[in-house]
């Protein structure tokens, strides 16, 4: 078992889901509270990283941050090294993936709140940071909850982009999912079935906290 | 004092509006559809003017323009100084009744807001309610502590939209009894929407009549409604 990948893979996913959620909160609460004509366009864009293969954009975010754009060049001056191949490009190619995984939940809870709630809220003083803190995220908690664990695993579990914009770096860039290719591709099955069970045992506990928050709403509604 | 001219589109339907409410408590009445919600609604700036759901006008409260289309003012709803209670009670699921009461009391501090909350219970008749979750509150309960919710704040305008469906006669009427007085020594003005006859008579207050998004009649409930309750005392009498 490689604990160093493990603890990386850990650490990869535990501030890309902080950073997703500073991001897809304020992000999912406009989408569902502004009604402009560029809410569809919006919404389409930060949907796109679920349907774009991992690799394109993995490849995409390795140009974009590289010294082939000014881009790329004017963060390697600023930070005094490339993003890629480190693990601070592991994290922006991470919250970009994942984006979706966080969003998406977080725009489905907050629209099933009643509107005559908002209504109520903002007739009683609420601006738009009391009606998110107050309102929607205390009505929409089991979205919350999927807002995190979802791209938490998400990201645990994430190769295409991983490879193809941090490499295979011990420490830096290596994390389990690469370990597991790794052990693949030397024919050390035994290993990689440790590696594999380990990854599939994190998303089946996460996915059974979800559910068995739901089963208990229910079982207060019954 | 609220002076309205208001010309308001929602899809087929067309509202067309225009009068000048100096009374303490008007009822606006018609039957469903008349308008009445989307009036109140206009009033307490929930529906911004949009492309697709124009309107035009202007609202007035005390000298003060709530909505000037003509120069793109719409305060927000938060801003008005208007509380709002509808038929469904809108009670946050996941606060208790006192908990709802406060929410609009939150610039206050937390003695004065206990004691507000404390106050709002009494006028409504809800004290012992203070600690229910609204998830377990009746239909007339929730729009209780709704009524208290929205005097909280001891707003200047106060719309009520069929607040007291849940309730039967006997408690409606005794809740009128003691709302009214209040409003009168707080100084606000009150605008209530029924399609029920009864609510509109049961106070001696202006009456406008609303029929397909038109102004029909204003004037005292006893002259706007005789034909209305002369309808009424007819099927009484009927054998």
């Amino acid at each position: 078992m490689d604990w160093q990948a493990f603890a990386l893979s850990l650490r990869l996913a535990a501030v890309t889901t902080v950073i997703l959620l500073a991001i897809a909160v304020p992000l999912a609460a406009f989408l569902v509270l502004g009604r402009g004509r560029w809410r569809a366009a919006l919404e389409a864009v930060a949907t796109l990283p679920m349907v774009l293969p991992p690799t394109v954009l993995g490849f995409f975010l390795l140009v974009l941050l590289g010294p082939r754009t000014a881009f790329g060049r004017g963060i390697t001056a600023v930070l005094g090294h490339p993003l890629a191949f480190s693990f601070s490009g592991l994290v922006v190619g991470s919250v970009i993936y994942s984006l979706p995984f966080a969003l998406q939940p977080l725009v489905a809870g907050f629209d099933s709140v009643d509107t005559s709630l908002i209504d109520a809220a903002r007739l009683l003083g609420a601006g738009p940071t009391r009606l998110v803190l107050s309102i929607l995220l205390p009505l929409a908690r089991r979205s919350l909850l999927a807002a995190v664990v979802l791209p938490f695993l998400h990201t645990m579990g994430e190769f295409g982009v991983v490879l193809m914009l941090g490499g295979d770096i011990p420490g830096a860039t290596r994390t389990l999912s690469i370990v597991l290719y790794n052990q693949v591709e030397n024919f050390d099955y035994s290993a990689a079935s440790h590696t594999a069970a380990i990854l599939l045992g994190l998303s089946v506990f996460a996915l059974a906290v979800i559910y068995s928050t739901s089963q208990s709403r229910g079982a207060r509604r019954a | 004092m609220l002076e309205l001219a208001l010309d308001a589109r929602r899809g087929s339907f067309h509202l067309q509006v225009e009068c000048r409410l100096t009374s303490d408590w008007t009822v606006i009445f018609g039957p469903s559809g008349a308008g009445k919600s989307t009036l109140l609604r206009l009033l307490a700036g929930l529906d911004r003017p949009r492309q697709n759901e124009p309107v035009q006008g202007r609202i007035v409260f005390e000298t003060n323009p709530l909505t000037e289309t003509a120069r793109g003012l719409w305060l927000a709803p938060g801003r008005r100084h208007t509380s709002l209670v509808s038929q469904h009670s809108a009670l946050f699921p996941h606060l208790n009744a006192a908990a709802n009461v406060a929410f609009g009391l939150r610039h206050l501090d937390a003695s004065t807001r206990a004691a507000r909350v404390n106050e709002m219970l009494v006028l409504v008749g809800a004290t012992e309610l203070a600690h229910y979750s609204t998830q377990n509150l009746s239909g007339g309960q929730a729009q209780r502590v709704a009524l208290a919710r929205a005097l909280a704040p001891r707003p200047r305008l106060l719309l009520l939209d069929e607040p007291f469906s849940a309730l039967d006669g006997v408690a409606s009427d005794a809740l009128l009894a003691r709302l009214q007085p209040y409003l009168r020594e707080n100084a606000i003005q009150a605008v209530m929407a029924t399609h029920d006859v009864t609510d509109a008579l049961a106070t001696s207050a202006e009456v406008l009549l609303l029929r397909e998004g038109r102004l029909i009649a204003q004037g005292p409930a006893a002259e706007v409604l005789a034909a209305e309750r002369e309808r009424i005392a007819t099927k009484l009498t009927a054998p």
